[in-house]
């Protein structure tokens, strides 16, 4: 039975329990809900809750778990000859689960009976065969012990359906039922549903952990799967970067490196002037009908997906530096695209971020302090250079640290404005790549998902992580840090 | 300014006239002033850049040269194609020929070679077959044929190719523009709006006219669902535990750490994840936008937990203490009472989440949503979820990393797609945040 007719079960369980367990209750109390402990409708949503929630959890949890057991179980049967002549027992499973599914589109087709494909015993040229026939690609891996094996599989994925269907139901059947008998005039059905309610809260408050822990431990093991086949000497200390797919590349992470901080500090250099001035003209000089223009307009920048800007960088910038700096001009540049070019455009884009974030900062400095300078006689500008910046410079360091882990992490611009030469260089209209731009090319790229080029990715996801989070929670602190002083 | 009288001279000048120094202050401070405005300027100068260089290259793709011509096929005709080897190949001949003898009849170019036809045309055979296939009916009589002109065609009309820089190819000779022109002045070549861009799915390398973003705009679609229908329950239900109910302590410390940092980490890396956990570990099927839409999901949890928990914050405590006074448990005033109020600003802070997750594109290519899996629409609506898309981000980088040149008006074309609906949602958004939101 397909999952989502289970879910409907479950929730059609959960209706009846509702109508049955209210009418339960409101019996209990001669049928006057001022005589019950809570409101009718809790005792419903009791009932409702005690069948949905464990039939969801115990759905989920089979669900995940099912096919790990399975196939361990299925795996435990090829006979280790076969598994020593395939690769990997990885790839050997791999043809397992296709071969099963290429059953069950055999079934659905029609070229094979229901019978048949169970069949233990069914003669493998025909399998074969009919399998064929139905769309599947036999490759040489496939053999009788495989075949086999796909066939326990099928049985096992079948049994394992039938019983969760099973349980899954009697859980919520009993779960509605143990509802109804507690549907008593003075028990307390509010503080029950409460309960179960706020369970539910502190659950979906988690999934922030979740996904950080989930984050962790998917770079993690495989980062630590990288440096089992390449050396993390290597990996830190080479200092060129060469995947070759077919084995013994270089993968040296400072040439990535070096492009992603180069990158970053010309975006900074762009976005941290302009955006600075910018929140120092609107918030201290500009009256409030250009700030109200001026400000949501310069917002617009950070809107704008980085796709966008990517393209923007390939197509339009590229090409005017190109036609500045390249052959025609001062002859500095070979293609369109380079550190510069990324660099520009990514400052462009962080141009908001500065800004609206020093905005913030320079509006929460003290208005006192403005005024006591301008009683001493100094002009705006010297009460900006000398007081109000000092004042406000914790914040933004802060805020240009955290637009420097944005230009760290960003993506799409470099792909498409920074090229893909991996190399050292002083020159900034020579293309360079970056940490992200190799992760995304290392990863949608035809290597085995089990080599050293596939995996280094996440090594360079790691990287990245650690790098951004800790500038992240440098920027926090300096900006708490500084807060601290004006409240 | 202590040190400043300390080092200064005394000066003795008139309040009428202002002496050297103070001409020097002023001039600071006009100059301070011109830096903010010009950072303004140069600010709003890129965004109108961008602007413009977006409308620029981007209208183009929205029309397309089509020749549109009255044919009639004979059933002789018709079978003599069919028996043959080449069938598209026998159609496009067949077309090459009824032309040049309109063309011939009508007296414009005597001299028009019919492979000048064929390089102007492009692909029409496989157009043609088609139309003749489903409608077995149309064989014989006189039909009006609006076909795609080839895209070097089309890119002289839109500059892309020119007199000057055409090289001579197997695709297009100069000689060819000159019949263009010729048909274009008889009325058979024109360009019309190219609703196949808006419906269409990607074509392949070599068919840059073909391709449309109809079916990542479905994926995107589909991702939007899962997004809307995970982040927002999860997201308001964990924004009114930390807001409401949590207690103080290291839990709830280590969870609000958690969402800050979260909302700071780079979007590919919510890639990883989602390539590792569902695609890896799960077996989630790869490129789904089931699978994007989790990874969405995910990235714009925080954005929807922060906006959310100021939207409750926003809400006075007077309304939950009114609740509570008349009897009502902490749940009770919370869901009855401070949500409904808190509606609008969740509601808005969503849709910019929302809109967030839409111009997502790294994470995506890692989860294998890339341009060219967008090949077809999806079979059903439960199908959307599972089968193979893309997303109209990931179709836009697809086409920019093409190196046909007219891949690259396809880009543009798809980002003024990809904004109009960016446009829409913003501006949902601020009517919703304008009609709703109270001040207390």
């Amino acid at each position: 039975m397909p999952v989502l007719w289970i879910i409907l079960i479950v929730i059609a369980i959960g209706a009846v329990g509702y109508v049955a367990t209210r009418a339960r209750a409101m019996a209990s109390a001669g049928n006057d809900a001022r005589h019950l402990h809570s409101l009718p409708s809790y005792y419903g949503y009791m009932a409702f809750l005690f069948a949905a929630a464990p039939a969801f959890l115990l759905l989920i949890v089979w669900l995940i778990a099912a096919p790990l057991v399975i196939e361990k179980r299925v795996a435990a049967t090829l006979p280790a000859d076969v598994v020593e002549q395939a690769a990997s027992q990885n790839l050997l499973m791999a043809e397992v689960r296709r071969v099963a599914v290429g059953l069950d589109n055999a079934v659905a087709a029609g070229v094979m009976d229901e019978d048949l494909a169970s069949n233990a015993r069914a003669d493998f040229t025909d399998m074969t065969a009919r399998l064929k026939e139905a769309g599947q690609v036999i490759t040489q891996n496939v053999t009788t012990p495989v075949l086999r094996a796909a066939q326990m599989m099928r049985e096992a994925n079948a049994s394992s359906r039938l019983w969760m269907t099973i349980a899954v139901i009697a859980v919520a059947i009993a779960g509605a039922a143990l509802a109804m008998m507690r549907a008593q005039r003075d028990y307390r059905a509010r503080n029950v549903v409460e309960r179960g309610v706020r369970w539910m809260l502190v659950g979906a408050a988690s999934i922030a952990i979740l996904t950080t822990v989930g984050i962790v431990l998917s770079l993690l093991f495989n980062t630590i799967e990288f440096f089992r086949i390449y050396p993390a000497s290597e990996f830190f200390g080479s200092l060129t970067w060469s995947p070759s797919f077919g084995g013994g590349s270089e993968l040296g992470i400072w040439p990535l490196l070096w492009g992603t901080l180069y990158i970053s500090v010309i975006a900074l250099a762009v976005a941290v002037p302009i955006g600075l001035f910018a929140a120092i003209y609107l918030s201290e000089y500009a009256s409030n009908r250009v700030r109200s223009v001026a400000k949501p307009l310069l917002e617009i920048l950070a809107g704008i997906p980085t796709i966008v800007y990517g393209l923007f960088a390939l197509l339009t910038v590229g090409p005017l530096l190109l036609a500045a700096f390249g052959d025609g001009g001062l002859g500095w540049m070979q293609s369109g695209t380079a550190v510069m070019t990324a660099g520009l455009v990514m400052g462009i884009m962080l141009i908001p971020f500065v800004s609206s974030l020093s905005d913030d900062i320079i509006n929460a400095v003290p208005q006192a302090m403005r005024d006591g300078s301008y009683g001493l006689g100094a002009t705006q500008s010297e009460t900006i250079r000398q007081v109000v910046l000092p004042a406000a410079l914790p914040g933004i360091v802060g805020a240009v640290l955290l637009a420097a882990s944005r230009a760290i992490g960003e993506t799409m611009i470099v792909v498409l404005g920074a090229g893909a030469a991996a190399r050292l260089s002083l020159n900034p209209f020579e293309a360079m790549t970056t940490v992200t731009a190799k992760i995304v090319s290392q990863l949608t790229g035809d290597a085995d998902f089990a080599s050293p080029e596939a995996l280094v990715a996440f090594a360079l996801g790691m990287t990245l992580f650690v790098i951004t989070l800790g500038l992240n929670v440098f920027a926090l602190y300096i900006v708490r840090k500084y807060r601290e002083q004006y409240d | 300014m202590a040190d400043a009288t300390a080092n200064s001279p005394r000066r003795h000048g008139s309040l009428t006239t202002t002496d050297p120094r103070t001409k020097r202050r002023n001039a600071a401070e006009a100059r301070f002033r011109a830096y903010g405005i010009a950072a303004i300027g140069l600010g709003l100068f890129f965004l109108v850049v961008l602007a413009t260089s977006i409308i620029r290259s981007g209208v183009p793709a929205f029309t397309t040269t089509v020749v549109s011509l009255e044919m009639n096929v004979s059933q002789a005709e018709y079978d003599e194609a069919e028996s043959g080897m080449l069938k598209t190949a026998a159609y496009t001949k067949l077309f090459i020929t009824k032309l040049g003898a309109q063309l011939r009849e009508a007296g414009i170019g005597d001299d028009v070679q019919d492979d000048a036809i064929e390089r102007i045309m492009g692909k029409v055979g496989s157009d043609m077959r088609s139309f003749y296939q489903e409608n077995p009916d149309s064989i014989g009589e006189t039909v009006t044929f609006t076909l795609n002109a080839s895209s070097r065609v089309d890119g002289y009309f839109k500059g892309r190719v020119n007199r000057e820089t055409l090289v001579d190819s197997r695709f297009l000779v100069a000689t060819d523009l000159d019949v263009v022109d010729a048909l274009t002045e008889a009325g058979i070549i024109t360009r019309q709006f190219d609703w196949g861009f808006l419906t269409g799915k990607d074509a392949g390398v070599d068919n840059p006219g073909g391709a449309g973003i109809g079916a990542s705009v479905i994926g995107s679609f589909f991702m939007m669902l899962v997004v809307l229908v995970l982040s927002l329950p999860i997201g308001v239900a964990a924004s009114i535990y930390l807001e409401e109910f949590a207690p103080k302590n290291r839990w709830t410390d280590i969870i609000e750490v958690n969402i800050s940092n979260l909302a700071a980490v780079p979007s590919i890396v919510f890639g990883i994840l989602g390539l590792a956990v569902f695609i890896q570990f799960a077996g989630l099927p790869q490129s789904a936008p089931l699978v994007g839409g989790l990874v969405l999901t995910l990235m714009t949890l925080p954005t929807i937990i922060i906006s959310t928990r100021a939207s409750l914050k926003a809400v006075p405590p007077s309304i939950r203490d009114a609740a509570l006074g008349v009897g009502a448990s902490k749940m009770q005033a919370v869901f009855h009472h401070v949500l409904p109020l808190a509606a609008p600003g969740i509601l808005t802070g969503t849709i910019i989440g929302l809109a967030q997750a839409l111009g997502e594109t790294a994470p995506l290519l890692l989860i294998g949503m890339v341009g060219f899996v967008a090949r077809e629409y999806p079979g059903g609506f439960i199908e959307g979820f599972v089968e193979p898309n893309s997303a109209m981000p990931a179709q836009i980088y697809t086409w920019a990393a093409r190196s046909d040149v007219a891949f690259y008006e396809k880009a543009w074309g798809g980002i003024i797609v990809l904004l109009v609906f960016l446009l829409i949602m913003n501006a949902i958004a601020i009517v919703l945040r304008r009609r709703f939101e109270r001040r207390w």
